[in-house]
């Protein structure tokens, strides 16, 4: 009964990776790839690795769902105006270089050694040193602490990469338009009413991402969400990118992140080397102060380059 | 005691399953917008419902129960405010049938 369950969800999501490689409508292709994204977590979920179906849910099919739409509708804009659309050439190029990554990929899974290598056992076996319960957490945090940092540090860079997109006249300007909606409208309405739940169901996601499925990413994709949210209500401004508290807002978790790692490398270990007895105090500390500097940095990704003056 | 759970849970969640199926048959078969909006809506409120209230005789705590009780009612007010917003653009002439 579950192998055709999980039969029809494989054909599904074939049938749906097919689909929004041929459509030809780019806004159709984006909602394609964010039901398929929904499917993959699904699949993930039959898979029972229920950390990887969130990530996938909220980084995969959300925030990049949103991108992508937002992509799109510059990308008619543009070539409504300009009457350019890609050339054969270019698409071909285009899809020899997907389907190239594509068959790399594969080849590498087929490739593996049957059963294929793990460490497993050994995180199994050293949790309980970490003080938390949920063994991608022990990973995360811990035995792969470094893996996190240049991950959180990598969002930081590709904030700087899309403001370095600003004109030069738009400068320390904020990004994108100026939305406007009826104040007694429905948006609005959700824009006050959402947030203060959101907020609170980031926070549980972020604190039982110690024992269970959660933690700091998936929490902080909730918040971006939010501030989207009543941005796009018009509630609020996206801030200029000059705003000192924002940038401050922007590096404070990874800095914390670093200077944690330096005790570490101080009482004698290493660097990211947890002192024992504080490894879950300091775990939590870290993932506390990352959230919402995580939550600023997607959300700015979001909101894309400076365009207007502040 | 666990017969009568057992029965409640399958006829709620069939009962789910078939609004679901209501709301995507009227979603492919509606002519414009707005009548498909009315056949998903059955779908989010009615059948998401009866499957949540099939589920929670299945569930050991009272918390998980809440927690799918939450999830349905933010579903609810997450499609009362995109139908609003899709029904207020395709009166405006922005969207194609």
């Amino acid at each position: 009964m579950i192998e055709a369950l999980n039969l029809i969800l494989v054909t599904m999501i074939l049938g749906l990776a097919a689909w929004t490689i041929v459509v030809r409508d780019t806004f159709a292709a984006t909602v394609g790839f964010l039901v398929y994204g929904l499917l993959l977590a699904l699949a993930w979920v039959s898979l029972r690795a229920i950390d990887v179906a969130l990530t996938e849910v909220a980084i995969g099919a959300g925030l990049t769902g949103a991108l992508l739409i937002g992509a799109a509708s510059r990308l008619k804009q543009v070539v409504t105006a300009r009457g350019d659309e890609p050339g054969m050439l270019t698409r071909l190029m285009a899809g020899l270089v997907s389907a190239a990554v594509a068959g790399g990929l594969a080849a590498c899974i087929l490739a593996l050694p049957e059963p294929a290598p793990t460490l497993a056992e050994a995180v199994a076996a050293n949790l309980g040193a970490t003080g938390v319960g949920n063994p991608i957490t022990g990973v995360l945090m811990a035995f792969r602490a470094l893996d996190t940092l240049l991950e959180a540090t990598v969002l930081l860079f590709a904030v700087v990469g899309v403001w370095s997109l600003a004109p030069d006249r738009a400068w320390g300007g904020r990004a994108g338009p100026a939305h406007r909606s009826d104040p007694n409208g429905i948006l609005a309405y959700l824009g006050r009413v959402l947030p203060p739940i959101g907020i609170v169901i980031a926070i549980y996601i972020l604190w039982v991402g110690a024992d269970d499925p959660g933690g700091k990413f998936q929490g902080a994709t909730i918040l971006a969400a939010m501030w989207t949210l009543v941005i796009m209500a018009g509630l609020v401004d996206v801030p200029p990118v000059s705003r000192t508290s924002l940038r401050l807002a922007l590096v404070a978790g990874p800095a914390v992140f670093i200077a944690l790692g330096a005790v570490g490398a101080a009482a004698g270990g290493a660097f990211l080397a947890w002192p024992a007895g504080l490894e879950k105090a300091l775990i939590v500390v870290v993932e506390v102060a990352l959230m919402p500097s995580l939550a600023v940095t997607l959300g700015l990704l979001l909101a894309g380059a400076p365009g207007r003056p502040a | 005691m666990s017969a009568i759970a057992d029965i409640l849970s399958v006829a709620a969640i069939v009962g789910g399953a078939f609004f679901f199926m209501a709301g995507t048959v009227g979603l492919l078969r509606f002519p414009d917008t707005l009548t498909r909006l009315h056949a998903l809506t059955k779908a989010d409120n009615l059948g998401l419902g009866l499957i949540v209230l099939g589920l929670i005789p299945r569930l050991d705590s009272a918390f998980d129960a809440a927690k799918l009780v939450v999830i349905w009612l933010l579903v609810l007010l997450a499609s009362a405010v995109v139908s609003q917003l899709v029904a207020r653009a395709a009166r405006r002439g922005g969207l194609q049938q």
